[in-house]
């Protein structure tokens, strides 16, 4: 359990007379969460995928990583999870290592599908939650189901899915939402808004000014926050999840944020204009985060280096793992398409 | 009791409704209205809104919602209100529910299901055979009973399943066909085709509604001493090909009949198979009969030109026979 014990870490670097500060540690557990995310993907799509040692498709979420942190942390360990492709931090939270997910996307068998799948397209049902598939929008009727479902045998717990905002534009993403809405099921539906879909701006992605504004049509409240704020999105995902247990229905939560990379490893973003990368620069979610913490003595700039280094040098393991984790055998080709009696 | 096919499929779906909590229906106007064929007529009455329960117009959506179930632990049954239909869910079938087991061990037991099939004057949207698209997914499941018995015991077995199925309910057998059943409770393996009338001189492997223009052609054939075995392959996918194959090398010539249409449908991957593993048992070049390669056509005479009938069957037969 390396990811957990370099929390523990900096939690025992806190003095210990003091009684524990809730949103300290939350702001603690957020920054843990999103430099890691950050890390591995630097990794992912700095070395390994110019090492040549990855191939396929790699999609990070640099610079938004304050939303599925801000949400992951706001659910409950049994509400389930859809994430997206920019939403690596989930999987941390619910507590996949980092070393299974560079498995995954250097496609040995110590990843979660053991070769059989590449990059963020996982999943773990025992950990509640839901591997997406390539197409956009496909896990939001799939999310409405699951919400079905947990309303069907009583439970209090909620779905939670993620999507971007050019998914908003598929059949799937309105099926989905009408679906849930009509159904009073309990789900949380979370858009990174980050301004472009591959190389389509949002303004040609849809005619209205927000994604938000597409909830209230299906009768689904809505509203929009600063999605590189890690506090204002985890207050926003609190409501939603308070509102989806409360048998309000679906809830629909739009972040604003901004893609700082290309679409993908591939995409060096030229289409993307200059001074827009430079003004997100300075709202880049783990600078603000920092700030905050320092600001409100719950860390020192020491510390917060601390961490970094305890995170960097996990990751140097969990990297070490990954690529002495052997590809899978052609036999396996052939296994579990259907179930194996 | 005599039984009507769709009376068949009811009986099925209640009867595993009753026996399992974590059995439920979805779909258009399947609870107040019983469903567009009444198939499941008083199910809402029975068994509640919970477990019948009627949806938006939303094929993807209601695929989609029944695979996000099935993850959490629940057997849902979808209905398209028409096989037609199905390709609006496409992308749900063939992408989410087909490839979750392989790719991350995830198991999606749904059952999906299509009244397909025409005879019924309902042109080119009311009328299709679509079973061939799904054929060519690996990760599904894809029936179609052709009898009264086989229709309950192959939906207890798909409800059962842990994999999803496609099942595909023939609409021109609905209420036409009827017959004796076994009473109570009782499944019909999937992956398993049967040996529908036996026969030396000729195989027809066929399926669904199919079933009795082979048995027409057959009763014809006899008079000219012809002896026509019928396979009913019943599951299309996983092809149980051993009984397929048995039956060839039994009779020397294969017809391959099926009611959709010709290009790359289920007869020419049957045909492959015995070209490749029956050869030179062969007497006969293998033969199709199937619909043209036309959408279905809506007027009486263009539609009973479209689909194939005994005579088609007999003309191929009668070929093979003098070969
Ligand atoms: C149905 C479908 N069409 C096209 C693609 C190719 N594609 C992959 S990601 C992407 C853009 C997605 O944009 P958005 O939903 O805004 O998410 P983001 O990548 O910006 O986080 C496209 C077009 C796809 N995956 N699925």
């Amino acid at each position: 359990m390396a990811a957990v014990d370099s929390l523990n870490l900096s939690r025992v670097s806190r003095k210990s007379e003091e009684a524990p500060d809730p949103d300290a540690e939350l702001a603690r557990k957020a920054l843990y969460y999103m430099f890691l995310m950050r890390e591995v993907e630097e990794r992912i799509e700095k070395r390994l995928y110019r090492q040549g040692k990855i191939v396929g498709g790699v999609y990070v979420g640099r610079g938004q990583e304050a939303i599925c942190v801000g949400a992951g942390l706001a659910a409950d360990p049994q509400d389930v999870l859809f994430p997206c492709h920019r939403d690596m931090a989930l999987y941390f939270i619910r507590g996949i290592q980092p070393r299974e997910v560079l498995a995954q996307y250097m496609g040995r068998v110590g990843g979660p599908t053991r070769g059989k799948d590449g990059n963020m397209h996982m999943g773990d049902l025992n950990r509640r939650i839901v591997a997406i598939i390539s197409a956009m929008a496909a896990s939001v009727p799939v999310s409405a189901g699951a919400a079905m479902a947990l309303k069907y045998q009583g439970s209090r717990n909620c779905v939670l899915v993620f999507f971007g905002d050019g998914a908003t534009s598929r059949g799937d993403f309105h099926e989905g939402i009408n679906m849930a809405a009509v159904m009073k099921a309990p789900l949380v539906l979370i858009c990174n808004n980050n301004a472009y879909a591959y190389s389509t701006p949002v303004h040609k992605q849809m005619a209205c000014a927000n994604v938000a504004d597409k909830g209230p049509g299906y009768g689904v409240p809505a509203e929009i926050v600063d999605g590189n704020d890690f506090f204002a999105v985890h207050r926003a995902t609190a409501r939603a999840i308070a509102h989806a247990r409360e048998g309000l229905g679906p809830y629909l939560i739009e972040c604003k944020t901004f893609r700082m990379t290309g679409h993908a490893a591939h995409d060096s973003a030229f289409y993307v204009p200059k001074h827009l990368f430079e003004e997100w620069a300075a709202k880049d979610p783990i600078l603000r985060l920092e700030r905050h913490m320092i600001e409100n003595g719950i860390a020192t700039r020491e510390e917060i280096d601390a961490m970094y280094a305890r995170i960097r040098a996990e990751v140097d393991e969990a990297q070490a793992w990954a690529e002495q984790s052997p590809f899978p055998d052609p036999s396996e080709l052939l296994t579990n398409v259907y179930e194996e009696k | 009791m005599p039984t009507t096919y769709l009376e068949a499929i009811r009986q099925g779906i209640w009867e595993e409704m009753e026996r399992d909590p974590n059995v439920f229906c979805i779909g258009e106007d399947i609870g107040v209205y019983g469903g567009a064929f009444k198939v499941t007529a008083g199910m809402l009455e029975a068994f509640g809104e919970k477990r019948v329960v009627d949806t938006p117009i939303s094929e993807s959506a209601i695929v989609g919602a029944a695979i996000g179930a099935s993850l959490m632990g629940l057997r849902p049954i979808a209905e398209m209100q028409y096989a037609d239909f199905i390709s609006c869910a496409f992308d749900q079938v063939v992408n989410f529910a087909a490839k979750c087991r392989y790719r991350w061990n995830a198991p999606v037991p749904i059952v999906v299901r299509a009244p397909s099939g025409g005879g019924t004057h309902g042109g080119p949207f009311h009328s299709q055979s679509p079973e061939a698209w799904f054929v060519h997914t690996p990760g599904l499941k894809v029936v179609m009973p052709g009898t009264a018995r086989d229709a309950k015991g192959l939906i207890k077995a798909a409800i059962r399943d842990n994999d999803p199925v496609i099942f595909f309910e023939h609409k021109a057998l609905y209420r036409r066909l009827k017959e004796e059943i076994p009473e109570g409770d009782y499944t019909v393996p999937i992956g398993k085709a049967r040996v529908f009338r036996e026969g030396k001189d000729l195989s027809i492997i066929t399926y669904g509604a199919m079933l009795y223009v082979a048995q027409e052609a057959a009763e014809t054939l006899e008079k000219e001493g012809v002896s026509t075995e019928i396979i009913d392959m019943r599951t299309l996918l996983p092809i149980d090909e051993e009984t397929v194959l048995a039956s060839v090398k039994k009779t020397s010539r294969a017809i391959l009949l099926h009611e959709a249409t010709l290009t790359g449908g289920f007869g020419a991957e049957i045909a492959a198979r015995i070209a490749e593993k029956a050869f030179e048992y062969l007497d006969a070049p293998i033969a199709r009969v199937a619909a043209p390669d036309t959408p279905i056509p809506f007027s009486t005479p263009l539609e009973q030109a479209f689909f194939p009938n005994a005579d088609k069957v007999l003309e191929k037969a009668r070929w093979l026979c003098a070969y």
